[in-house]
């Protein structure tokens, strides 16, 4: 049975409107929380960055800026790590299928290196489906040992 | 800090200054609208000093791609000058330092076009 310091603890949960000023404040939010979690100036840039890029795609590529739409937003302190996931109700992404955005051909284009970025900046990343066959990205970094 | 962008004609090169978040939305747009803006009035020679850029997204590193290939279809050349860290941990994450061509100096900026 695990212990209780295993449990995630839910740090923030929420439904959000499919809009830019929802991508702005999820960077924030996240920002913020990996700020008081110990995070260095750094980590807590590439975290926010991270989430942005996810809610973005949530946003643009998974709602489709629909109104009627929302992104979830869950950030969990999840011991040995910060866990953030990002849901859309759009119709999924299957990550295969992207153009591979450092390949020579595609080095011009103009999108599709969000997730290259995230991969980057963050420790794990799994991109699935929701229930409602949306897409769920989970991003995960280690956590800063206590001071 | 919306991004901000001021143009200064230095001999046959322009210099774009920019300052500020290149993100999806306003800051993207401004970017690309001042971009087309200066092929469509004949520059050739374009010089994007990123010094006071606090935050390329992806959609910002997408229109600098996209100014890119802009002034070069007109056939000219766009460059950029004094990347901070960030941007440039960007350029090569993406391996866009394989495209742009990147200074550190104004001058030596201005003397390759």
């Amino acid at each position: 049975m695990p212990n209780a310091e295993s449990r995630p603890e839910i740090l923030y949960d929420h439904q959000l409107e499919s809009t830019l000023a929802s991508v702005d404040a999820s960077e924030e939010i996240a920002k913020t929380l990996a700020s008081q979690l110990g995070f260095d100036e750094e980590q807590t840039y590439h975290i926010g960055y991270a989430v942005r890029e996810a809610v973005v795609n949530a946003v643009v590529h998974g709602n489709l800026y629909n109104a009627n739409k929302r992104v979830r937003l869950l950030v969990e302190r999840a011991a040995p790590w910060l866990q953030v996931t990002v849901e859309d109700e759009g119709m999924g992404f299957e990550e295969g299928r992207q153009a591979d955005p450092l390949a020579v051909e595609n080095l011009l284009s103009q999108s599709g290196r969000g997730i290259l970025i995230i991969r980057a900046f963050m420790d794990e990343v799994s991109i699935g489906r929701t229930a409602g066959g949306g897409t769920r990205i989970v991003m995960r970094k280690s956590l800063p040992p206590p001071a | 800090m919306n991004l901000k962008l001021t143009t200064r004609q230095v001999g046959d090169v322009t210099v774009v200054d920019a300052a500020g978040r290149i993100t999806l939305g306003e800051g993207s747009s401004t970017f690309r609208d001042t971009i087309k803006s200066l092929v469509n009035q004949g520059q050739k020679k374009i010089l994007v000093n990123l010094g006071e850029v606090t935050y390329i997204d992806s959609s910002g590193i997408g229109e600098l791609v996209s100014g890119y290939t802009t002034v070069s279809n007109a056939g000219g050349k766009l460059k950029l000058l004094n990347l901070t860290k960030r941007v440039h941990d960007l350029l090569q994450i993406t391996k866009l330092y394989t495209v742009f061509d990147v200074f550190d100096e104004e001058a030596k900026a201005l003397a390759s076009f």
